[in-house]
């Protein structure tokens, strides 16, 4: 008779979470909402990667490529041509903004499906090496279109407006409860949103039926194949998927930086957005949010406080600076989860699934399964 | 004609680095079915050891140490994977691109953003024959990468520790029951890999380049493609991979000026725009294994 209780308890856990995160804004300084828009975007892509690397079992390196789409896509498509910075001249068709993000995460979701010819047959490692590929091919891309990306120096991101209504600037004026409801206010509910929204759809796809299926096909392809699951498509709609999520994150990640610059989009952010997933256990959704959150908003923190606290040196100096010292704790961080979660001797999620099947079974054949020993 | 052919020769030799990184790759991977993402870390550590010993011993004995740093690295990372005893080999791979971040991290940062020579003997002298130019230390990458990659096949190929490891790599269980150590086979793949890597790191930093770079690790990348290419689990598909990616990547970077339409740095990036190309033809590189699953 616990399980009710449980649930109820649960609920109320997450409406609490859920007040006090809307709540936050009435308090928290402008430094802290931006930290939290941040991670709320890498929440985002973490969770569309972790459903890719985890429940699928497709490693990829190849993130930080979808949310460069992402960001340089709604860049690009709500920009006005005018001049850029550098003698680059920017070109851009000047969509509504709402359009122009929607057009970005398909656009994310598109190049995810060109990829789909390699992603949908190579598996695991394979598709892990590759993948690699697309992150140097797309900051290429980005450094030398520079009509549609504004070279080194990037493009700055224009605010996103519903009728006028400016989600994450200043216009128009906003007072809500004695509180000014300014750009970072805005932005805050805006990623708010999202990542629960986020959170929400890739729980359920996860736990249900193409869940089911994905983990299958990572424990066992030619099982998965006889039980009617079609490989490549089912490889190249996460791939697809993840690409999708990464696009969302991206643009976020544009609006509260106010600028994309292309060397923010290499290889150290694939890591970063892998070792987000490692860390929150592979496969789990929210475990990928808490992973998330450790990975962006340390550094922003640390280096934000790092004077301070006193321990890290500042640039120039001899010692270890915040940034050293969030790449070094994040690199142990992902050999100690791989080897400590080895070390627990996990029971293969597929017993978990049919623990789970047997459960939502009716009583009478739930005991009579039971008293067979299966 | 005559640049193309010059091309040609520093793409060769260019490759054959290529080449002994890429080897390292497949031979680790065949030997334990893990891609050793570290790769690159190592073979800084490397070049970093050679560069810091061998203005006070000299640059053979410090080259000996270097080569012997990033062996025992190479057996300290199989010693991290063997940590785990069950885990799937995607989970393995991610293990060594966390033991990357840590030693490169570690490694950047002592470095910092000094160029370090290693001292090396060939310096900044060219071969001049018949109007190419080639420098030294390409001509010697390219003998040892020879001697070294040809010695290693025939290791594999005539002695009775060749057959054991490509027992091993073949059907492990058999491979044991028939009295092969496989933990000291095993072993030996990432010795010998990293150890490869870590003389193609040497070569990397010298002539046309001037040092070792906080960065150079990421060249190490570059093999990634030449190993996907040759496909991941065969050693004479990685020498193949390694010198198509030297020579794609020199004659775009050669001909930039011509081919001026694909951007600025349009050599670093044909390499993995090949290995794209080379996946969608072939999904398991030009010699790979196939995996025949019919269901």
């Amino acid at each position: 008779m616990s399980r009710p209780t449980s649930k109820v308890t649960r609920y109320a856990g997450t409406a609490a979470a859920l007040l006090l995160l809307l709540a936050m804004p009435y308090y928290l300084d402008a430094f802290w909402l931006q930290v939290g828009a941040f991670v709320m975007a890498a929440i985002i892509g973490a969770i569309g990667l972790t459903v890719l690397v985890g429940s699928a079992g497709q490693l990829s390196l190849a993130h930080a490529f979808f949310l460069a789409v992402g960001a340089y896509g709604y860049a690009f498509l709500a920009g006005e041509p005018g001049a850029g910075s550098a003698g680059t001249t920017l070109s851009g068709p000047g969509l509504p903004t709402t359009v122009a993000a929607l057009l970005a995460v398909a656009l994310a979701g598109a190049a995810g499906l060109a990829f789909s010819p390699v992603a949908g047959r190579l598996h695991g490692l394979y598709l892990g090496v590759a993948s690699l590929g697309l992150v140097f091919l797309g900051q290429h891309v980005l450094f030398n279109a520079r009509p549609v990306t504004g070279g080194f120096n990037g493009r700055p991101i224009p605010e996103l407006s519903v009728l006028g209504f400016e989600l994450t600037g200043d216009e128009p004026d906003l007072v809500l409860l004695g509180v000014p409801f300014g750009a970072r206010e805005r932005l805050w509910y805006m990623a708010l949103l999202c990542a629960v929204a986020a959170y929400v759809v890739a729980g359920r796809i996860v736990r249900g039926r193409p869940g089911r299926a994905l983990r299958l096909m990572r424990q066992n392809p030619i099982a998965a194949a006889s039980m009617g699951v079609p490989l490549r498509r089912y490889r190249a709609g996460a791939f697809v998927f993840s690409a999708m999520y990464a696009g969302v994150a991206g643009i976020l990640i544009a609006l509260t930086a106010r600028r994309v610059v292309p060397d923010h989009f290499g290889l150290v952010l694939s890591v970063e957005y892998l070792a987000m997933v490692v860390i929150g256990g592979l496969g789990s959704v929210r475990g990928a949010a808490v992973g998330a959150a450790f990975i962006t908003g340390t550094p922003l923190v640390l280096s934000h406080y790092g004077d301070a606290i006193g321990v890290f040196a500042r640039p120039g100096e001899d010692g270890i600076d915040a940034a050293t010292a969030v790449r070094l704790l994040y690199g142990a961080a992902i050999v100690a989860f791989v080897i400590g979660s080895a070390q627990k001797g996990r029971p293969h999620a597929i017993t978990i699934t049919m623990d789970r099947a047997r459960r939502a079974l009716p009583g009478v054949s739930r005991r009579r399964l039971q008293r067979q020993g299966r | 004609m005559n640049r193309l052919i010059e091309l040609l020769a520093i793409g060769v030799s260019l490759g054959s680095i290529y080449a002994l990184i890429a080897v390292g790759f497949a031979v680790i991977f065949k030997g334990t079915r893990v891609v050793n993402f570290a790769q690159g870390s190592i073979l800084l550590l490397g070049a970093y050891i050679v560069a810091v010993l061998s203005p006070h011993v000299g640059f053979w004995a410090a080259l000996g140490f270097g080569l012997a740093a990033g062996a025992l690295g190479g057996l300290a990372l199989y010693g991290l994977v063997g940590l785990v005893r069950h885990g799937d080999h995607m989970t393995l791979s991610i293990l060594t691109i966390g033991a990357d971040v840590l030693l490169a991290t570690e490694l950047a940062r002592r470095v910092g953003s000094r160029v370090m020579p290693t001292g090396d003997p060939w310096s900044d002298g060219v071969l001049r024959v018949a109007g190419l130019t080639v420098p030294h230390a390409r001509v010697a990458a390219l003998l040892s990468a020879l001697l070294v990659i040809g010695l290693l096949f025939v290791v594999f190929q005539r002695t009775a520790w060749g057959v054991s490891w490509r027992s091993a790599a073949a059907d492990p269980e058999v491979a044991t029951l028939m009295g092969i150590r496989l933990r000291r086979v095993r072993g030996a793949s990432w010795l010998i890999g990293d150890a490869l890597a870590t003389l193609a790191g040497l070569f990397l930093v010298a002539f046309p380049n001037t040092g070792v770079e906080a960065h150079t690790g990421l060249l190490a990348l570059r093999a990634i493609p030449a190993v996907i290419i040759g496909g991941l689990d065969s050693p004479e598909g990685a020498v193949l991979g390694g010198l198509a990616v030297g020579v794609a990547e020199t004659l775009v970077a050669g001909y930039g000026d011509e081919l001026g339409f694909l951007g600025q740095g349009a050599g670093d990036v044909t390499p993995y725009l090949l290995m794209i190309l080379v996946l969608l033809w072939r999904p398991s590189g030009l010699f790979g294994s196939r995996e025949a699953v019919r269901v």
